[in-house]
């Protein structure tokens, strides 16, 4: 909400010389945060003064031009001019070239002369042009930056002025005036008006507040549902029960004249609260909006057919708003209709062919109550939130459309020439909804808030705000009333609603300091440190941790989320995603870590290792829930499991990719790139940190190069993920750098195949005896494999056997390699002779002979 | 260690004995054991051979060719066998005399040898250590990451604990058990990533609070949890918006609560993460799940450009329904809650300029960072 200061100055005590800045900081105590200063000689100064037009000669030149040398008066008749400066001319009379028609000799118009600064750092010199020295100019609206230029040049009569010459036209045109924006919470919708703003400035400052609203109800004529124009309120299908309206207030103004300008007064409270004026029936409805906070609708009585209705919309129905646009209507919106059908959107926006225009002479003024719910979900279903929706939304205060019609019908009166009739509906329907009254203990504001306040405070804090207070029976040396809330405030519903309004008046900054004790923790969980270990040791490893968004494609989702090409991965599509194409939540880390890999390689850098935690995003078959239940209540056991099955599985995984070099080249040192070696021993890193044995296994994924997959799984055989090098089409097609390795891991299952009280071993401390094998086995057997049957051949002597090289070629027979392994062995309590280590070594080899053919070399 | 041998320079060759090195240790010239001039001229001859070895190698070619078992000395000793037995002990005396003189003579020629030899072994490995190339780097954490890590510590520290929830959450648990009614215009206001179809009523969670109700569902009370994870908006990312970001929750609920606990409990975060000097402001505001509903500003003693009040987030007492939708008597505990922007705390606290560092995933950012923040 922009408040215009003198406007708010009108009715609350604002001093004359505070400004926009001074009133936002007192807002802000009552709970309005600022927002903005909007102050229009921040971009305009004088001089800028009232002129009159002596001479005008229209000049053709040369380019097909014609401009008006013009002589203005700009210092009365008699006076003399008291500015200075150089273009000032000292007669009072400027030499100005104008290329504007629209004015004539001896008209005032508005004057910038030298020295003068326009919006947009527009600087006013006298120039030489059109072989004249031009000194100054005559103004348009849109140069002095308050409305869009349609004819021209300002001529002042126009707009229904005729000052003195040579007054300062800022002044005139309320340039001075400024505007403070607050922010307006959803609950206090009574913030949305000069009513409601000037009440909390009051209250912000101690100081009483008068209710214009209460005197301008005061001098409404007497109304009731026979009189007036004849409104029949019949909402077939209310919301929750509520009727969609439940008072409509008419009133009739003859004889205005269209064409009547709105004072400038007017146009500017309402430029700088935010509305451009358009007509001066259009401009009294907004400013009686902001004034009181009640949205009004002016139709134009001659076009208006039998009577007003006030319905649900039927199936198929349609409307042309103000805007020119066709509509479907939705039977859940609530219309204004006249015999010729719907003629408006009931606190959204009205109908084309009954709008107020140039021709209208008879205007029918309507204040009305709708239900907030409707008006919301109305301007929500046709992306329509206008001012009058944003305050129905928000709560209008259901008893003053009479005040609100009768401010309207005084101006269109007073300003457009109008004549008010006297006859004045007000048509109510169904229970006109009362504040309830809620009961308040005297010593819940302080139970809540932690300062002590007395039964006096608190009354008369209620009591400012609108109040009015009962008292009610309460305990042994206890206060309690029943307090009924002011008509303005929907939003004081229960007690813990009046602690804060005593607690926001009183003031916060009075809310002591006091730090709880909580019961003993249990620390973080072991799921929660796993997780900070493994992203510590990767980081610690030389990895760089990612945290990206986690939209994607669906074709990265086909790709990344399934081993085999063409399978149906399900994942969950996003209603209004920021970007279309990635309007998918992911279900794998690699595309996002691929996409920064390549921003990164873009930017200059060749040695990436990423990598990155995170939830993906597994839907199940149920999908959300049909049904959500309403708050407030505890739901039971069936209720919210249905709601808890259709939240998706959102497991966390880990990531990692990687390209280029180890580490550059440096003296003694050589580069080494990263493959899929490291890849796998990432993995491997992840799950030792977890203290988790896993598998290894030569796999495959439509992501990933054939032959240089890994596949893991733990110890109960389930997969936990993959390592290796990227496909090369992959790379390729997605402009990755060569070789590019990657990891992904499902940490969840890693995590929770952690041991649990790792039991010590015991360490032999005598002498190990090392030997090694080379074996010649099928050149597709995996190592590892051999590697496991070796363990198991060995048998119990066998500490470790490892992999140091792998050959394969020419001196070797066609599909044959050779493993070359060391074997260290020990026993627990001896010192193994040279036959006892060769003997384990032998059955090892056996058992590969048996199993894989393997052949023992050399 | 690797074994070197020093290189010999042609300096050191120049000045070397001259031993033929077919005759070394292999001389049959055996001085008389009696002949005691001659028996000093050897000892006279290897004494000053010894002192010119200029190395260790020069030094064992001396000592074979005066001390070895075909050294005039070692010949001449063993002659002494054969002496008449008057002679032998003169003999053997003047005999072993000069033997031991050699022997010490090398004995501390061989010291003194070793201990330049060690010295110049030490002065020709040196190397330039600042030209070293660095291997095994960290990587880096991102701060967002380092930072609600260390946010949760400061909690756990206080006996809080750590509660997690989906991202993806029901718009029950988003919205309607933290009482956001189904049209009130505060649902609109945060701007939210529905999952489609709109009717599976799930949403990309705004905000971290739907973990309070899964606290007040799951646990105990008293309750005392802190809720750090990511959130979404549909804000378009720029210098100061990002549709994904991050923010901690916290959640007590206890008997006797009031707002005083939540500004003592803030008052402590603050300072523990921003320093000492760290102050709460509370400013009347407007939150569907709490009431009353406070704006928190913390003054930041060490913002750049000087100290002042920024806007920290929300907080306030948790409403009556929210406890009642988890079942919870209002009459009988109360709670506060609270919630802050990990990114936003980010950017005033270590001046990050612009949101698109911390999304981007340029390495230099987080590198920068490392393991810290």
């Amino acid at each position: 909400m922009r408040v215009p200061l003198s406007w708010l100055r009108e009715y609350a005590p604002v001093p004359e010389d505070a400004t926009a800045e001074q009133v936002l900081d007192t807002m802000v105590t009552v709970g309005f945060e600022e927002e903005e200063v909007h102050r229009p000689t921040d971009e305009i100064q004088g001089p800028v003064v009232v002129g009159q037009v002596l001479s005008r000669e229209p000049e053709e030149h040369s380019n097909g031009k014609t401009v008006n040398w013009c002589q203005v008066r700009v210092v009365p008749e008699g006076q003399e001019q008291t500015l200075t400066g150089k273009g000032i001319d000292p007669t009072g009379v400027q030499g100005i070239v104008c290329g504007a028609h629209n004015f004539e000799v001896g008209d005032k118009v508005v004057v910038t002369l030298p020295g003068a600064v326009l919006p947009g750092d527009f600087r006013i010199t006298p120039r030489k042009t059109y072989g004249h020295t031009s000194a100054g100019m005559i103004a348009s609206v849109r140069e002095l930056g308050i409305g869009e230029d349609h004819d021209g040049i300002l001529v002042l009569s126009r707009i229904g002025l005729d000052p003195e010459i040579g007054a300062d036209a800022l002044e005139l045109l309320g340039l001075y005036d400024e505007a403070a924006e607050i922010n307006v919470t959803p609950d206090r919708g009574y913030g949305f008006s000069i009513r409601g703003v000037a009440r909390e400035y009051s209250h912000a400052v101690n100081q009483p507040f008068h209710d214009f609203v209460l005197d301008a109800a005061d001098r409404a004529p007497q109304a009731n549902d026979d009189a007036g124009f004849p409104v029949e309120l019949a909402d077939q299908n209310p919301i929750n029960g509520v009727p969609g309206c439940d008072r409509f207030v008419t009133r009739v103004v003859t004889g205005i004249n269209p064409e009547a300008p709105t004072p400038p007064w007017m146009a500017s409270r309402l430029r700088l609260a935010g509305i451009r004026s358009l007509s001066l029936p259009v401009d009294i409805s907004n400013y009686v909006m902001l004034e009181f906070g009640q949205p009004l609708h002016f139709y134009d009585l001659a076009t208006l057919q039998d009577k007003i209705t006030v319905r649900r919309a039927q199936a198929g129905e349609t409307l042309t708003t103000l805007d020119d646009k066709q509509r479907t209507l939705d039977p859940e919106d609530l219309l204004i209709t006249d015999a010729s059908g719907p003629i408006g959107i009931a606190g959204v926006m009205g109908g084309a062919s009954t709008e107020v225009s140039a021709q209208t002479a008879d205007v029918l003024v309507e204040a009305a109550h709708f239900d907030p719910i409707t008006i919301a979900r109305s301007a929500r279903r046709h992306r329509l939130p206008s001012e009058a929706s944003k305050r129905f939304e928000r709560g209008v205060d259901p008893t003053i459309q009479a005040a609100a019609a009768q401010r309207a019908v005084e101006l269109l009166v007073e300003l457009a020439g109008g004549s008010a009739q006297d006859a004045a509906g007000d048509v109510v329907a169904g229970q006109r909804p009362e504040p309830q009254a809620v009961r308040l203990e005297a010593d819940y504001p302080a139970q809540r808030v932690g300062v002590e306040y007395s039964p006096e405070r608190i009354e008369e804090l209620l009591i400012q705000i609108g109040c009015s207070l009962e008292s009610t029976t309460a305990g042994e040396g206890q206060t309690a009333w029943m307090v009924t809330p002011p008509s303005w405030r929907s939003d004081l519903v229960a007690q813990e609603d009046l602690a804060e309004e005593v607690a926001r008046l009183d003031g916060y900054h009075k809310i002591p300091s006091r730090l709880p004790v909580a019961p003993p923790g249990r620390g973080l969980t072991r799921q929660q440190i796993g997780r900070r270990r493994v992203m510590n040791t990767l980081a610690a490893a030389g990895l760089t941790e990612v945290l990206d968004y986690p939209f994607v494609s669906q074709a990265e989702n086909n790709l990344w989320g399934a081993a085999q090409a063409g399978t149906h991965v399900p994942s969950i599509k996003l209603f209004n995603p920021i970007s279309e194409v990635k309007g998918w939540m992911r279900v794998s880390l690699l595309p996002g870590l691929l996409e920064t890999l390549r921003r990164n390689h873009s930017r200059g850098f060749r040695d990436l290792a990423l990598f990155q935690a995170g939830l993906v995003f597994l839907p199940a078959s149920q999908v959300g829930s049909r049904h959500v239940p309403a708050g407030g209540l505890k739901l039971d056991d069936d209720v919210l499991a249905d709601v808890n099955a259709g939240i998706p599985e959102q497991p966390w995984r880990v990531g990692v990719v990687l390209a280029g070099q180890e580490a550059p080249t440096a003296p003694g040192v050589g580069a080494r790139a990263l493959g899929w070696q490291d890849a796998v021993d990432y993995a491997f890193m992840v799950a030792d940190t977890l203290g988790v044995e896993m598998q290894i296994a030569n796999g495959s994924h439509q992501g990933f190069h054939p032959g240089r997959t890994a596949t893991f799984t733990t110890a109960d055989g389930a997969l936990v993920g993959w390592a290796g090098e990227l496909h090369p089409q992959i790379v390729a097609a997605g402009n990755l750098p060569e070789r590019t390795c990657a990891v992904e891991l499902d940490l969840d299952a890693l995590l929770a195949a952690r041991p649990d009280g790792v039991q010590a071993q015991d360490l032999s401390v005598h002498t190990a005896a090392t030997q090694d094998v080379a074996l010649l086995v099928d050149a597709d057997l995996p190592a590892g494999v051999l590697v496991t049957t070796l363990r198991e051949g060995a048998g119990d002597l066998l500490e470790d056997v490892r992999v140091f090289d792998v050959y394969q070629g020419d001196r070797l027979p066609e599909g044959q390699k050779s493993v070359a392994l060391a074997m260290r062995f020990r026993a627990p309590d001896r010192t193994l002779t040279a036959d006892e280590a060769s003997a384990s070594r032998e059955a090892a080899v056996a058992l590969a002979a048996e199993r894989h053919g393997a052949v023992l070399r050399g | 260690m690797s074994e070197r041998t020093p290189e010999t320079t042609p300096g050191e060759e120049q000045i070397a004995p001259q031993v033929d090195p077919v005759a070394d240790g292999a001389t049959d010239v055996a001085v008389e054991p009696t002949d005691e001039a001659a028996v000093n001229a050897a000892v006279e001859t290897a004494l000053g051979e010894i002192q010119a070895a200029a190395d260790l190698d020069q030094l064992k070619t001396v000592r074979l060719a005066h001390t070895g078992e075909k050294s005039p000395l070692a010949l001449g000793n063993r002659k002494i066998g054969k002496l008449p037995k008057d002679q032998k002990a003169v003999a053997g005396k003047l005999m072993g005399q000069a033997r031991g003189r050699v022997n010490k003579a090398i004995a501390v020629r061989q010291e003194v040898l070793e201990v330049e030899h060690a010295e110049r072994i030490l002065v020709e490995e040196a190397v330039d250590v600042t030209a070293a190339g660095r291997r095994r780097r960290i990587g880096g954490r991102h701060p967002i990451s380092t930072l609600m890590e260390r946010a949760s510590d400061i909690f756990v520290g206080m006996g809080w604990e750590v509660a997690e929830g989906p991202e993806i959450e029901s718009e029950w648990y988003n919205f309607d058990s933290l009482n956001f009614k189904p049209d009130h215009p505060a649902r609109q206001l945060v701007d939210t990533f529905f999952v489609d179809p709109l009717d599976s009523h799930l949403v990309l969670r705004t905000h971290t609070s739907p973990v309070q109700m899964r606290s007040l569902l799951t646990r105990d009370l008293p309750l005392y949890v802190v809720a750090p994870g990511r959130v979404f908006r549909t804000d378009e990312l720029d210098a100061t918006h990002t549709p994904v970001f991050h923010q901690i929750e916290g959640l007590a609920v206890d008997k006797g609560l009031s707002m005083a606990d939540l500004k003592g409990t803030l008052e402590h975060f603050a300072r523990q993460i921003l320093g000492t000097e760290a102050q709460i402001r509370l400013r009347p505001n407007f939150f569907p799940f709490t009431e009353p509903s406070a704006e928190m500003d913390v003054w930041h003693p060490n913002a750049k450009g000087g100290p002042r009040w920024i806007e920290w987030g929300g907080c306030g007492m948790v409403h009556p329904n929210v406890l009642r939708s988890a079942g919870v008597d209002p009459e009988v505990y109360s709670g506060f809650a609270f919630g802050m922007g990990i990114d936003r705390t980010l950017m005033f606290r270590n001046n990050v300029p612009d949101m698109h560092d911390m999304v981007e995933g340029d390495v230099r950012f987080t590198q920068h960072f490392g393991m810290e923040v």
